[in-house]
């Protein structure tokens, strides 16, 4: 425990300190049945500074923010602010006292519009008491300017891209001009660029005495924006380092408590088998005349901005949404993809980019949200699911991916962000696929597992499946795939192979 | 390292055949004990009578319910689904005309049509049947395909469910059945079926691949098209299990009252909601159980029968009846919302 042992875990001088912070915890532990989710943690947070959150999924980390919030009632502790004890009943107390919050999975509204769903519940009225929306519209428009974020306050939030309701998410929490922003994984739906405006949003807050809690498994823009770290496992706090003053590996260690070596173990599997072959494949108004192979044993890399279609390819690949053109050929034989069902049928998996939307059964259990795509198949014998087989299949599963929680009979809602990405991960693992297509599929993973998940697509490449990978994280990208396709608004610009692939080449593709 | 710091990095995985989980439906059915001992209280207390030691008093409450609870076996796979299905009580009365008018013993039509003979049971029994499973799958096309809201869909298909049973015999009733119908009526007979119709139903909810898919429907529907679940077929199913259980249900309202009239079932809807609802069913979908719903069904009878036994005023009853409705969505919506924040 050396690495611990550097860090004493109640800094010296709390006293003075809590005058001196803006925010500070001590003592805070919370239950939930069957789970210790915080054992007496304690935390500070200067002004002007952000603090970044580290640790592993279901570390507990999204728990105190919620407790910060005013979501969770802490079973034990105390919140200073500024210096005074301060209690969060509820949300709206939390925020009326000067803390905000940016949830990992998003919460708007979408059938409502931007503007809507950034001034709810403190709509700008008239004198008669009813909605002026051209007000809320300008307020809107100001904010946005404000942020630099191009985005139309009066767009449907259910047509925007989900980095796009990601960005509305923001301005809302800029909004209520806290004193204390929490963002829970704000980036995982961004790509670089996206990010890179959030930083300088984050830089401007900053400057403005705002202190910023930041919760991120992408370790380079950890190192990137932070001044403090704060290290959590298994609902413990592990301790505090200066961002300037410690290192990658030091975090991964007091995270995990061990080094994680290999990140990208992707072998190269030469083969000529063509798996699947795309001709031409159009959707109107939304991409159009894509045409790529994937081979047996290969990762193809999908990169590119978002809205460039990325996702949208694989959706139609997939039978999300049926192309109005074009050509798919499975193994040489063309294929008329309807519906997922029938891609499922031929052997495909798809691991959509929002787990909330179009992932996640909330309400149903680990084992039910793991076995349901393999029903098609597998598992069942006229009609009758094989319920001892595939419960030991998922308990297996849950085991390889490190899925935290209390068994395969917990709900999927209780669950951490990341350990319900997991589940689904394992949902299209349990099919056994040929072609599988995954979209953002570490996004909310800590280090330990990704380098985990990472290792057993590999494996299932190797053992000759094709893989499509569509990520924004450009490390991810270029250590994985055999070749990278770029896409920009709606086409193919280029495909770059392993060995002259750069993260300056994709850019120069995805903006071109 | 030290030890600890190794245990740590592998996340305690507990087994999950371990162990004894309660059952959801605990309870609900303790909620029934407590009504049954009230009554039994109040019976002692104000008319000197034991409500549970009264073997005719019971009969006649599971007899009463058995109808309803054939219907909510099938409205609670709607309501688990995420719909609803306003219009089982209708279904209930077309079907019990139309069984009906193919029941009628030969006897009065001989004088005028003496080659005419009385049809064996099993033909108004299918007539019924298919009347209700008809009517469920138009409601299932509607929302699956035409995507009205499944309270409209049903909605509709209440009100013209109804006008058919009026229509049939311009609201005349229809009596004169067979023996061979009216047996599926007598005795136990109802109890048996509701008794049959649920544990078939409590089996192919949980242990089949049309269960499981029932519930991934209505807890999610994105997902569950994208994990290959063809949904709408899908509805179109459980939307024809539900007509069909109420078309039963229609056959053996008719067989037992040996008369058949259009104002059968007559809000019998409802209380297949409420049942679902009070046993546990979640109007937001992906939750509910059919054990639970049986409860609910014996609450609402038991409920009926103490009133009677207690002799306090119907109008009493029903506004009782609304309270208690109210409080089990109620329940739900607040476990919904403490779930989601
Ligand atoms: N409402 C709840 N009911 C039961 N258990 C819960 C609930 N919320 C969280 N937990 C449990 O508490 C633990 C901590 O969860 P938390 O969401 O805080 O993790 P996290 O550090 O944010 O992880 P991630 O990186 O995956 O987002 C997990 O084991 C989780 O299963
Ligand atoms: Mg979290």
């Amino acid at each position: 425990m050396q690495t611990t042992v550097a860090v004493t875990r109640t800094p010296p001088g709390i006293e003075d300190k809590r005058q001196s912070c803006l925010l500070s915890v001590s003592g805070i532990s919370k239950s939930f049945p069957g789970v210790v989710a915080l054992d007496d943690v304690s935390f500070q947070l200067r002004r002007g500074t952000v603090h970044a959150l580290m640790g592993e999924n279901g570390a507990g980390k999204s728990t105190l923010m919620k407790i910060l919030a005013g979501i969770y009632q802490p079973d034990a502790g105390e919140i200073f602010l500024d210096g005074v004890s301060a209690q969060f009943k509820t949300p709206l107390d939390a925020l009326t006292q000067g803390v905000g919050m940016i949830h990992q999975e998003l919460n708007l509204m979408p059938s409502m519009t931007v503007a809507e769903n950034i001034w709810i519940g403190r709509e700008p009225r008239n004198r008669f008491g009813i909605i002026d929306h051209r007000r809320m519209n300008r307020l809107s428009v100001d904010l946005l300017a404000e942020l630099k974020i191009s985005l139309n306050p009066e767009a449907e939030v259910r047509h925007l891209s989900i980095a796009s309701r990601q960005m509305v998410e923001i301005a809302k929490a800029v909004s209520y001009r806290s004193r204390v922003l929490i963002m829970d994984e704000p980036t995982s739906a961004l790509t670089e660029r996206e990010s890179a405006h959030l930083f300088e949003i984050i830089g401007d807050l900053r400057k403005q005495g705002i202190g910023i809690v930041y919760i991120s498994h992408k370790m380079h823009e950890i190192f990137e924006i932070s001044d403090e770290i704060s290290v959590f496992r298994d609902g413990k706090y592990i301790g505090t380092h200066a961002a300037a003053a410690t290192n990658r590996d030091e975090i991964i260690h007091m995270m995990v408590g061990r080094d994680i070596s290999t990140l990208f173990p992707k072998k190269n599997v030469p083969t000529d088998d063509v798996l699947l072959s795309v001709r031409d494949l159009t959707l109107r108004g939304v991409f159009s005349g894509v045409s790529f192979d994937l081979r047996a044993g290969e990762i193809l890399g999908l990169a590119g901005l978002i809205g460039s279609g990325r996702s949208n390819v694989a959706e139609t690949v997939f039978g999300v949404t049926p192309a109005t053109s074009g050509e798919i050929r499975i193994k040489g034989q063309r294929v008329d993809l309807k519906s997922p069902r029938d891609a499922i049928s031929n052997g495909m998996a798809f691991l959509t980019e929002d787990r909330k939307q179009s992932g996640c059964f909330l309400v149903l259990d680990v084992l039910e949200n793991m076995q349901i795509a393999a029903l098609q198949s597998q598992f069942v014998k006229a009609g009758f699911v094989q319920g001892k087989v595939i419960a030991a299949a998922c308990s297996e599963m849950s085991k390889t991916l490190r899925v935290k929680s209390s068994g395969i009979h917990t709900t999927v809602e209780n669950l951490s962000g990341g350990n319900q990405q997991k589940v689904l991960i394992g949902r299209w693992l349990l099919t056994r696929p040929g072609i599988l297509i995954l979209d953002e599929p570490t996004r909310g993973i800590d280090v330990a597992a990704k380098a985990e998940i990472h290792a057993l697509v590999s494996s299932l490449a190797t053992a000759g499946a094709g893989v499509i990978l569509i990520s924004s994280e450009m490390p991810e990208i270029l250590g994985m795939s055999d070749r990278i396709m770029v896409m920009h608004e709606g086409k193919i610009t280029g495909v770059l192979d392993r060995d002259e692939a750069t993260q300056v080449k994709i850019m120069e593709l995805a903006s071109k | 390292m030290g030890k600890d710091t190794t245990a740590a990095a592998i996340p305690e995985y507990r087994g999950s055949f371990g162990g004894w989980r309660k059952p959801q439906e605990l309870n609900i059915f303790l909620v029934l004990v407590g009504i049954v001992l009230l009554c039994e209280v109040c019976g002692w207390l104000l008319i000197g009578q034991s409500f549970v030691w009264n073997p005719q008093r019971l009969t006649i409450t599971i007899l009463q319910v058995s109808v309803v609870g054939i219907i909510a076996i099938g409205v609670t796979q709607v309501i688990i689904t995420g719909g609803i299905d306003l219009s089982s009580g209708s279904v209930v009365a077309a079907s019990a005309m139309m069984a009906a008018g193919f029941a009628q013993s030969a006897e009065w039509s001989k004088a005028l049509y003496p080659s005419l003979t009385d049809l064996p049971a099993i033909v108004p029994i299918a007539i019924g049947v298919l009347i209700g499973l008809l009517a469920g799958m138009t409601n299932g096309v509607f929302v699956a395909y035409a995507r009205i809201p499944p309270f409209i869909a049903t909605l509709g298909m209440m009100v013209s469910a109804r006008g058919i049973s009026k229509w049939y015999t311009k609201g005349q009733p229809i009596s004169g059945l067979t023996d061979q119908f009216t047996a599926i009526g007598s005795a136990a007979w109802p109890v048996f079926v509701f008794i049959v119709v649920a544990m078939i139903f409590h089996v192919a909810l949980r242990y089949t691949r049309y269960g499981k898919y029932t519930y991934a429907i209505g807890a999610n529907v994105q997902a569950a098209r994208v994990s290959g679940i063809d949904v709408e077929r899908h509805l179109v199913k459980v939307y024809a299990i539900a007509g069909m259980l109420a078309g039963l249900a229609g056959i053996v309202t008719a067989a037992r009252a040996q008369t058949a009239q259009s104002g059968m079932g007559y809000m019998y809807e409802l209380d297949a909601i409420a049942a679902a609802v009070i046993g546990g069913t979640s109007l937001a979908g992906g939750v509910g159980r059919i054990g639970g719903t049986v409860i609910g069904v014996v609450i609402l009878g038991v409920m009926s029968s103490g009133f009677t036994f207690l002799r306090v005023d119907a109008y009493y009853q029903e506004i009782v009846k609304g309270l208690i409705i109210v409080t089990a969505v109620t329940i739900d919506v607040y476990r919904n919302r403490q779930k989601r924040s």
